[in-house]
Parts: C-alpha cells; structure tokens; sequence
C-alpha cells in the first residue's frame, strides 16, 4: 500500500476542533486530526489523557461540546453511531463487549448491515429471501472467523472467549459491517504474547486491504511495528505528531509519561 | 367423562396462561425488558374484548355485541397501544424505569377496572361475555374438547411465529440489545426501535391472551388483574425456561398445574371458612419452587437455545 499517495488524497476522516467536557473536567479540548484513505495512525498518551473520549466523539455514542466530524467529506457531527457506521466507520472497544450469551457466529453476524430480516414484518413475511441473506451472511462471517482463528470456537456462547479472544471477536464483529475505516481501542492489551501477535498480523492485513485504521495502543513495540505515524494526546490535548521513534524521543513526550507514574 | 371435560379445561386454561407467558418472552427473555404489569395487558385485553362482544346491557356502556374473534383483534391492538404508550414515556425503556412505569400502569389500570363501573361493571365486572362454540355449553365434553382445540391452535400459530422471530436477524438483533445495548448499537443496530418493537410485540400477545381468557371463562372482574397475575406469569416463564418459546408454554403448564393442585389439596384439607385466607398458600408454594428453580437451575426446564442453527449449518 503507497502511504505517501494516501496522505495527499482527502481524507477518509477528519475531526475539527472537538472538545468535550465532564462536570467542568475538559476531557477532549480543541482536537483536531486527519486520517486518510487507507491510513494507519497511532493515538498514544497516558492513561486519562482522553483518547477514549476521543474515540466515543468520533464514533457518535457521546455528543461533543464543539466542533466537528467529517467522514468522507460528510459533516456527520449530529449523527448516531449507525449512521456512521453505514457511511463507513467502525470502532472496538478497549474493554471487549461481547453478546456473552449468544454464539461467537451470532455476534459476528448480527454486525452485517442492511439486512431484511431485521424488519419485524420481513422476517415473518418473506422467509425465502431472509433465509437466502443468512446463508450468505453465515459464510461470510465464516470467512472472518476463519480470518481472526476463530473458527473452532463458532458454535459456542460467546462468554466462554479468553480475553485475547474477545479482542479478535470484535475486529471479526466490525469486519463484518465492511468499514473504511475502523478505530481500535487498545486490541493488544491484556492480551497474551501469542494471540498478541496474531492480533498484530490481522490488523496489518486489515489495513492491508484498504481499510485505514485508528489505533489506540499503550505497547510501544505494537505500535512502533504498525504505525508509520503516530499522535500523542496528553490531558486531552495533541501533543506531538510524527513518526514513533521521533516522537517517543521528545523530551515533552518523555514528560507527561513520567507525570502518569508513581514516582 | 367428567374428568376428561376437567382436563380439557385444565389444558384449555394453561393454554391463556402460555400465551401470556409467550408474550413475556418476547418483552424479558429476548430483550431483557422488565415489565412486572403483566396484568394490566391482560386485563386490558379482557375488559376490552368484553366490552366489544358482550350484548348491550342496561346501565353499562359498551356492549357492542361485535363478534368474539373482532373483540380478540380489537384486544391485540389495545395491548399494542398501551404497550407504545407505556415505551413512549419510559422513552429508553431502561430496566428500572419500566419497571416502576409498568408497576404504576398495572396498580392504575386495575383500579379503572374497579371504578369505571358504568364502562367496566365495577367491582363484578362484566358477566355473559360470549364463549367460543358457547352453543354445545350445555356438552360438556364437546364443548371443552373444541374449546381446548382452538387455544391450542393458537398457542401453536403463535409459538411458530414468535419462533421464526426469534430466529431472524431481527430476533438475533433483540438478543444483542439485551446483551450489550451499546455494542449493539455501535454495530448499526437501533436499540430504541428494537425495544419498542420488542415491547409492543409482546404487550399485544399478552392482551390478546386476556382476551381468550376472558371469553373462555365467560365473565371477569378486576379481582383477576392484580399482582399476583404478574408473579405467577414470571414464575412460569422463569421456570420454563426463559429466552425459550416452548420452555414458557411447558412452565405456563407446570405453574399452572402446581396451582390447580394447591388449590384442590386447600379445599380438601382446610376447613371451609378459612379457605379464602389459605388460598395465599398458593402463591407461597409458587415463591417456593420459584426460589429452588433460582438455586438450582435458574436458566430453567428449557434453556435459551444457543447453537447454530440447522439451516446455517457447515456445508
Ligand atoms: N462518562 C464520563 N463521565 C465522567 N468522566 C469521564 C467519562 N468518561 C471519561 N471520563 C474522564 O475523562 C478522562 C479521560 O478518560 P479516557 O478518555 O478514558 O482516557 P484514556 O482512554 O486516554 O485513558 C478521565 O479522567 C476519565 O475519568
Ligand atoms: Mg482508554
């Protein structure tokens, strides 16, 4: 994938300005990023420093206090996290959320979209045609079961998953919805060193594809290996931008990783 | 003779209360909605089935004399408006909201069933309400058995219906909002629409069970539609199997059962005057096999299936 045409095509997503506070608490303040087409950017900071929030905002489940998203050029500012995510972007969680009590292939295709069956009427009503958009949903959840090493576990409630494996569910979950672009909170963190590197090797395949990627992730190693460009956010504000090894290495960087620490 | 008519209108009342109890399923077992006013959706089917069905009376408006299966449409939809009305204000339909919301329905709706007496009847309610093959009444067996055949009829219509319901994405996109509402949503899903669909779904069946109920047993008051309609109907579900339509049809028989057994041994062991005050006995004994189902097997007789399903199975 050529990076360097990606960075001058517009961008797939951009926030202008965001801000978002808690009880008086500014938690986002004045944030603005671009991620183009086929991207992957790295989001670091310390914890608190407001890169969930940010991703919350980006996704549509909290309404920022100001400022603006655009996807593919579309202000979607006042839009719910559905109507992103028809237009393109998905997002996991930094605490998985698995449906505990439905099978791993049951989350993977509840995530598919437009599907007739999901009118109360159509599912009564026209049985062939909803039957013959399972079939092909099925398979291609199979497909991303498959994908994410999933497969054995697809007949089995999705509560019986490890924590690494509740990770690759919810890539297999937002694979399933076709985004261009998908923001990852955390996937490597708590996760095993084995599942973690199948966790990295997916997520460069994803990208691989096409689809750009916003990464949260506190393992510098992970990131450093995924991520030609990387932010860091700092008390909700962008700090520093630029390559990883570049940006680990400044001083101001150094700093607000230190203040994060017990002494 | 006489104990095949008693079974047959055993089984015809156990056939109410699953339906009632497939409508609970509907609201808490695939959706996680808390409803505990039960009874106002089925008393609200009966009262306005009767109203609808009943010949004209003096002294109380209604009496529309339309026939039974007009009064059962007219009960669903009730139930359908209701059930909006109540989502519609509980606007997000969290669990605690709606459950002090359909309590509030249920305590209120009861007691306009006890004083809107030129409408309802009052405290006797409405007697004479037209019963299905009501012609053969004077058969019992017959009677009971085609009685017997139409509730079961339509527990089965329902319970395939429902059942493909389920089923569907629509029903797998249900189950995804109970399990993780934000999840859910973030993969594209409308929790708010679900829910309310869910609940209108189920307030409907419910009414419409009221309603059979009602021109089964021919006459109601609003004795019938208190609290205790609630837990009972719960109780079946819970111990059914909740999350499965056939584990709340086999629990409404079970409930149902362990209640018309209480009931007999009540009569035949306590003394005539304190029987009224003994019949409390009958919810203490439901309370009891509720809490040992809790225990030992809370995902009850029959639990929620979770496999993949046959025609999505590998090729
Ligand atoms: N819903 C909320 N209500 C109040 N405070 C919140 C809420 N969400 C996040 N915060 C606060 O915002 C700050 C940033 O949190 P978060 O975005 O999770 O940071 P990060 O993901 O960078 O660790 C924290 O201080 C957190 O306590
Ligand atoms: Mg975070």
């Amino acid at each position: 994938m050529d990076r360097s045409a990606g960075q001058e095509a517009a961008p797939v997503l951009s926030a202008r300005g965001l801000s978002k506070s808690y009880g008086g608490n500014r938690v986002v303040s004045d944030l603005s990023l671009d991620l183009p087409p086929g991207g992957m950017l790295g989001l670091i900071g310390p914890n608190g420093a407001g890169k969930t929030t940010l991703f919350n905002l980006l996704a549509g489940a909290v309404r920022p206090d100001g400022g603006a998203i655009l996807l593919v050029g579309r202000d979607v500012t006042a839009q719910p996290p559905r109507a992103r995510l028809r237009a393109g972007l998905g997002r996991s969680f930094q605490i998985a959320r698995p449906f505990a009590r439905m099978t791993v292939l049951e989350n993977v295709m509840t995530a598919a979209q437009a599907q007739t069956g999901e009118s109360a009427l159509a599912a009564l009503l026209r049985p062939a045609r909803v039957r013959s958009e399972e079939r092909a949903h099925a398979a291609r959840a199979r497909e991303i079961l498959d994908f994410v090493s999933l497969s054995q576990l697809e007949g089995e409630p999705a509560s019986v998953l490890s924590g690494g494996q509740r990770k690759l569910l919810e890539l297999a979950r937002v694979l399933m919805a076709e985004p261009r672009v998908i923001l990852l909170d955390e996937p490597g963190a708590g996760v095993n060193p084995a599942l973690l590197d199948l966790i990295a090797d997916r997520i460069q395949a994803i990208n691989a594809r096409g689809v750009a990627v916003l990464l949260i992730e506190h393992n510098m190693e992970l990131v450093a290996r995924l991520c030609p460009r990387v932010i860091v956010m700092a008390a909700g504000r962008l700090l520093a931008e630029g390559p990883p090894s570049e940006v680990t290495a400044r001083a101001d960087v150094i700093e607000v990783y230190l203040e994060g620490m017990p002494a | 003779m006489e104990l095949l008519a008693y079974a047959a209108f055993f089984l015809t009342v156990a056939m109410t209360y699953a339906t009632i109890c497939l409508g609970l399923n509907v609201q808490w077992g695939q959706t996680g909605l808390f409803n505990v006013g039960v009874a106002a959706f089925v008393g609200l089917g009966a009262y306005v089935s009767a109203i609808l069905t009943t010949p004209e009376a003096p002294g109380r408006l209604g009496g529309l004399g339309l026939p039974i299966a007009a009064g059962w449409v007219g009960a669903a939809l009730a139930g359908g408006v209701l059930a909006l009305l109540v989502g519609a204000l509980t606007i997000r339909l969290r669990s605690d909201y709606l459950a002090i919301a359909t309590f509030g329905v249920a305590v209120a709706l009861q007691l306009v069933f006890q004083n809107a007496e030129p409408l309802t009847g009052g405290a006797f309610g409405i007697g004479f309400i037209p019963r299905p093959f009501g012609g053969l009444q004077r058969q019992a067996l017959p009677f009971a058995a085609l009685n017997l055949a139409l509730t079961v009829a339509l527990v089965l219509i329902l319970y395939l219906a429902l059942e493909r319901l389920a089923q569907s994405p629509w029903g797998r996109a249900l189950r995804a909002v109970r399990e993780d509402e934000t999840a859910a949503e973030s993969l594209g899903k409308s929790p708010l629409r679900l829910r309310l669909e869910a609940f209108v779904l189920g307030g409907m069946v419910m009414a419409l069970a009221g309603a059979v109920q009602a021109h089964f047993i021919g006459f109601i008051a609003p004795a019938n539609y208190l609290p205790a309609l609630t837990f009972q109907v719960w109780a079946m579900l819970i111990l059914g199997g909740s999350g499965n339509n056939r584990g709340a049809i086999l629990g409404a028989v079970v409930v149902w059962a362990i209640w018309a057994a209480t009931a007999a041994l009540i009569a035949h062991l306590v003394p005539a005057g304190e029987q009224a005050r003994a019949s409390s006995l009958q919810l203490v004994a439901i309370g009891v096999i509720l809490c040992a189902v809790l225990l030992w097997r809370p995902q009850g007789l029959l639990p929620e299936r979770r496999a993949v399903p046959r025609h999505l199975g590998r090729p």
